[in-house]
């Protein structure tokens, strides 16, 4: 008798999708040999609404304000995907005041959702005053996104062309005190996380990721880079002006949980760095490009590639020269991500399924669409 | 000897409770005493949609375009007019706005040409029916009125 009745110990267990740490609806089926996981399924579509299908009976103008629903803690980020990829159809580019300005949105916008990021990981792992910390300083962030477009979430921030709105009276000084202030912030987090001894044993060496791996998986974004890839897009190819700003790709070499906290803590620095350069010297002149009221862009089809703050997020925009879209496809960076799960937690205990989870830094609505 | 008297003074109790109560500073507290305080709302915050009118006259300053119920991506605004013979105009008969899927895009206020609808800064839209979410011309003219409260 090889397998006896004590050694039949596989247990299926559901996580999610109501559970807190899954970050949304996402549902996992593990697949237990006590805390050992021995593979993972994961369930999604729970939040699926079907944007792309939306987009093809929407003009061009009016499916803007959908992709800020897909990634809603980034929702500025997917709104300049989303007009870059259509500007690219139709031939214009936004004017420097507008780069300026988008430029820094797009990095007040990672900023805090890696400070929702941070925030839901530690809370995950058992730490929960840094929670508190980060939303307090989101809570800025979005302060200004209030002033500047009168939403805080789902903002619609941009138009195709540029921009709808003008920066308000003190836009550049509110930006620029929140860059003074947020810089010793990011010390207060690290002073809580990085050398906690809790902290350092959760993370360090689970759910290891190697380069090779990563490319193997398309994972991008500070996952990549904590593998040891120098690969960010505002530096590869650059769009909306980011080649006249210097800063730095933050790059660690394990791969591992802690080396992508490492990561994204040091890409908030970076983000203050181009804030601050960019806030000094927004041009003057128009904000809005040479668009007609009606977007009618010629026969084609274009694919723009930005950095959001989880990755590579992608629009692939095909054109039939009507005023809607034919096809909208986006390339969510959570839902590419998210393919690595199972190789991340396997061989690892349940309670590290969460810290990965956690790491991935995923969105369900942007995952599910 | 140093670190026993410290454990005696709970010297690293009261550094905490330093931390705590400098926290405790009023002008920390962020709490606002909702329906007695109000808010304090964003100058272009996309809120409850306004049909404004002529402050002199109380006529509609809407034109009848239809600019708006084209620009909605829900397509949740519809307009009626009849054309007015005398003045060779297009009168405003309905104003139809359906709050309930409204996802506050402020499309239709950049759209309208004369400035007629405005999404405001009102933002208590609470309704006990789904009818009570789709506006008419009127509710629209006068825009929410939530309950005052005193404390």
């Amino acid at each position: 008798m090889p397998d006896t009745f004590l050694d039949s110990t596989e247990l299926v267990l559901n996580m999610g999708p109501q559970h807190p740490s899954t970050h949304g609806v996402l549902r996992v089926i593990l697949k237990l040999d006590g805390e050992k996981v021995l593979g993972t399924d994961c369930v999604i579509g729970y939040l699926h609404r079907g944007v792309e299908k939306i987009a093809e009976n929407r003009t061009y103008a009016q499916f803007n304000p959908y992709v800020d629903r897909m990634d809603y803690v980034a929702a500025i980020s997917n709104g300049l995907g989303y007009c870059l990829a259509v500007e690219k159809l139709l031939n214009v580019e936004a004017p420097p005041r507008a780069q300026a300005v988008r430029v820094i949105l797009t990095e007040l916008n990672r900023i805090a959702s890696h400070l929702v990021w941070l925030g839901t990981h530690a809370l995950d792992i058992g730490a929960i005053t840094p929670l508190f910390y980060c939303f307090r300083e989101r809570e800025e962030a979005l302060k200004i996104f209030e002033q500047y477009c009168g939403a805080r979430l789902t903002t619609h921030a941009f138009r195709i062309g540029g921009l709808q709105y003008e920066t308000y009276d003190h836009f550049e000084r509110d930006v620029a005190e929140f860059c003074k202030m947020f810089l010793p912030k990011v010390d207060e987090y690290e002073e809580l996380l990085t050398n906690n001894r809790i902290w350092l044993g959760r993370l360090k060496g689970i759910g290891i990721l190697t380069a090779d791996e990563c490319k193997e998986y398309g994972v991008t974004g500070p996952m990549l880079r904590a593998a040891g890839v120098k690969w960010d897009l505002r530096k590869a190819q650059p769009y909306s002006g980011y080649e006249k700003y210097d800063f730095e790709i933050p790059t660690r070499v394990n791969g591992d949980t802690y080396d992508r906290y490492i990561v994204r803590m040091q890409e908030m620095r970076q983000s203050v760095r181009i804030m601050e350069q960019a806030v000094e010297a927004i041009p003057a002149g128009p904000i809005l490009g040479k668009v007609g009221k009606v977007l009618k862009p010629p026969v084609g089809e274009a694919y723009v590639s930005i950095e959001a703050p989880k990755g590579e997020l992608g629009y692939y925009v095909v054109s039939d020269g009507t005023t809607q879209p034919y096809r909208v496809r986006v390339r969510p960076p959570s839902y590419i991500n998210l393919q690595a799960l199972d190789k991340m937690v396997r061989g690892a205990l349940v309670a590290d399924v969460v810290a990965v989870i956690g790491t991935l830094d995923i969105v369900l609505g942007e995952v599910d669409r | 000897m140093i670190g026993l008297l410290k454990k005696i003074f709970l010297v690293d109790l009261f550094q905490g409770l330093f931390v705590t109560f400098r926290n405790q500073n009023p002008k920390y507290i962020c709490t606002e005493q909702y329906p007695a305080e109000r808010p304090k709302i964003a100058e272009r915050y996309r809120g409850a949609p306004r049909l404004n009118t002529n402050p002199e006259n109380g006529e509609t300053l809407c034109i009848s375009c239809n600019l708006c119920a084209v620009a909605c991506p829900e397509n949740l605004i519809v307009v009626t007019s009849e054309r007015n013979e005398k003045t060779k105009r297009k009168d405003l008969t309905m104003f139809t706005y359906d709050l309930s899927r409204c996802m506050f895009c402020g499309l239709c206020e950049d759209a309208c040409p004369v400035d007629a609808l405005e999404l405001t800064q009102d933002f208590e839209l609470a309704s006990y029916t789904r009818e009570g979410m789709i506006w008419d011309r009127q509710a629209l003219e006068e825009g929410p009125r939530p309950t005052e409260y005193k404390c």
